[in-house]
């Protein structure tokens, strides 16, 4: 989609609001239901790519070195990659703090 | 040319969907919609009409198959009644937000409970915000027109919305009436082969039936909205160019001697034709009284209505279903808010009749006219009730 969500007026709604470009849902922003957010702590990462297997909604990249980033526009917060990393750099935290 | 013949309603309205080249049918029987889709599955397994009938599992599937049917860029048909329209209402509520042309007869049945397969328009009613295109025949000549006239106006670039004609259960759908079958030449003149603005196809995909967050559902529902309300005027082309073919024209009231009436009656259905002959005997009697059918449902002709009950006193309206605690009849309503921003407006007078197949006979109207000018103030009545 050429415009942001917020900007499509009821005059860019497809005929049935059809989709005809593919690939629309990744401008579909899903960070901003998030309450908590994913810490991470690189010195305690063994580069395993666990965090990026088990993440929903592919919001982690593994970056060139093999370490991960995560990206906030699609992460909800939902805590799996901090549960299931085995060396425990991921810890998940409230928004506010 | 046409051809004047003898033929059962129901075997007349699925010719219909033969001769207008349909390309899908997809229905689960239901009684008294049974004879149309019956003539149907034999037309398609005799070969004499090149279709896939899709003899589903239920009506919720009949809908699901018409709405994949559609968004393929089929001209799609699909027939149901009373409980059967109830199961398949979650559908008719997407086909038509999706904007999926296709053509729905309704063979009008009340709901469930009691059982009843007669006739009534509590079905109808159950879905009148679906955002379909609606409208109601009062015989045998005027469902088969609609065949042809739904399929044209649904698939109108312009309009891309799906199409139902009510047609009251047993009392139409079961008789056989004089009716004019159009020659296949004058259909395929009037009715072009339909071509799809988007459709379920490999070389061009297209998602439909998108999820929309908060952020943009409401400009959906406005763009539907207005599509909707737009849709008038290709209603009215499709009337006019069909009567300019046949000499039958059709519009959204039909009026019978409401010229000078103080008096208007208001029907919807087969129950126009009944209502005349009363109209008849009141005017034969020197009382100024006229009938106003309501043939389109939706979208409601506001302008229209107001304008052929204009200089009458008392509009007396017949509705054929009930709407528990609301203001009388699901049409009554409608007609008080159609009147409500008219300065000087009649008395509107509402009575319930024809549930569940109960007849409604010539002097049962000339009776209702003369309770509804005898007793003062805006009401409604459920008639004819055994006290």
């Amino acid at each position: 989609m050429a415009k942001p969500e917020n900007e499509i007026t009821w005059k860019d709604i497809k005929v049935g609001f059809v989709v005809d470009e593919p690939g629309s849902a990744s401008v579909y922003r899903t960070g901003d239901w998030r309450s908590q957010r994913p810490v991470y702590e690189r010195e305690r990462c063994i580069r395993c790519g666990t965090c990026y297997v088990y993440c929903p909604d592919m919001a982690i990249k593994i970056l060139k070195d093999g370490y991960i980033e995560h990206d906030l526009y699609y992460c909800k917060g939902c805590g799996i990659c901090a549960e299931e990393c085995p060396t425990g750099a991921i810890i998940i935290v409230d928004e506010e703090e | 040319m046409a051809t004047r013949v003898g033929i059962e309603v129901s075997i007349a309205a699925a010719e219909a969907v033969k001769q207008a080249n349909t390309d899908v049918i997809a229905a689960y029987p239901i009684t008294p919609q049974t004879h149309i889709v019956e003539h149907l599955s034999e037309l398609v397994n005799n070969g004499e009409l090149d279709a896939e009938f899709v003899p589903v599992e239920s009506e919720h599937s009949a809908m699901s198959v018409c709405s994949g049917s559609s968004a393929a860029g089929a001209r799609t048909f699909t027939c149901t009644s009373s409980q059967g329209l109830a199961l398949m209402s979650e559908i008719v509520y997407a086909v038509s937000s999706l904007r999926l042309p296709m053509l729905m007869i309704l063979a009008n049945r009340s709901l469930n409970s009691p059982l009843s397969i007669w006739n009534d328009h509590s079905d109808v009613m159950s879905i009148r915000d679906c955002g379909w295109i609606q409208v109601f025949v009062e015989n045998g000549q005027e469902v088969y027109d609609h065949v042809f006239i739904g399929y044209r106006v649904a698939e109108d670039r312009n309009v891309l919305t799906p199409f139902i004609i009510n047609l009251d259960g047993f009392v139409l759908t079961h008789v056989i009436e004089p009716i004019e079958m159009l020659d296949q030449e004058m259909v395929d003149r009037y009715l072009p082969p339909y071509q799809p603005l988007y459709r379920l196809h490999p070389n061009q995909p297209v998602s439909i039936g998108c999820f929309g967050p908060p952020v943009l559902f409401t400009e959906t529902k406005r763009a539907q909205d207005e599509a909707f309300n737009s849709t008038m005027p290709h209603i009215l082309k499709g009337w006019q160019e069909f009567g300019d073919l046949t000499g039958r024209y059709y519009h959204p009231v039909e009026t019978y001697k409401t010229e000078e009436a103080k008096v208007i009656v208001v029907t919807q259905g087969s129950l126009g034709e009944t209502a005349s002959i009363a109209i008849d005997t009141l005017r034969g009697e020197g009382e100024p009284v006229g009938l106003v059918s309501i043939r389109l449902w939706r979208p409601f002709p506001f302008e229209e209505f107001r304008e052929a009950v204009k200089g009458a006193e008392l509009v007396v309206v017949m509705d054929r279903a009930i709407s528990y605690g609301g203001p009388g009849g699901p049409l009554a309503g409608e007609i008080r808010a159609a009147l409500y921003s008219q300065e000087v407006h009649p008395r509107v007078v509402n009575f319930i009749i024809g549930l569940g197949g109960r007849d409604v006979a010539p002097d049962d109207f000339v009776q209702m006219v003369q309770q509804a000018k005898a007793r003062p103030g805006e009401w409604y009545e459920i008639y004819g009730v055994r006290e």
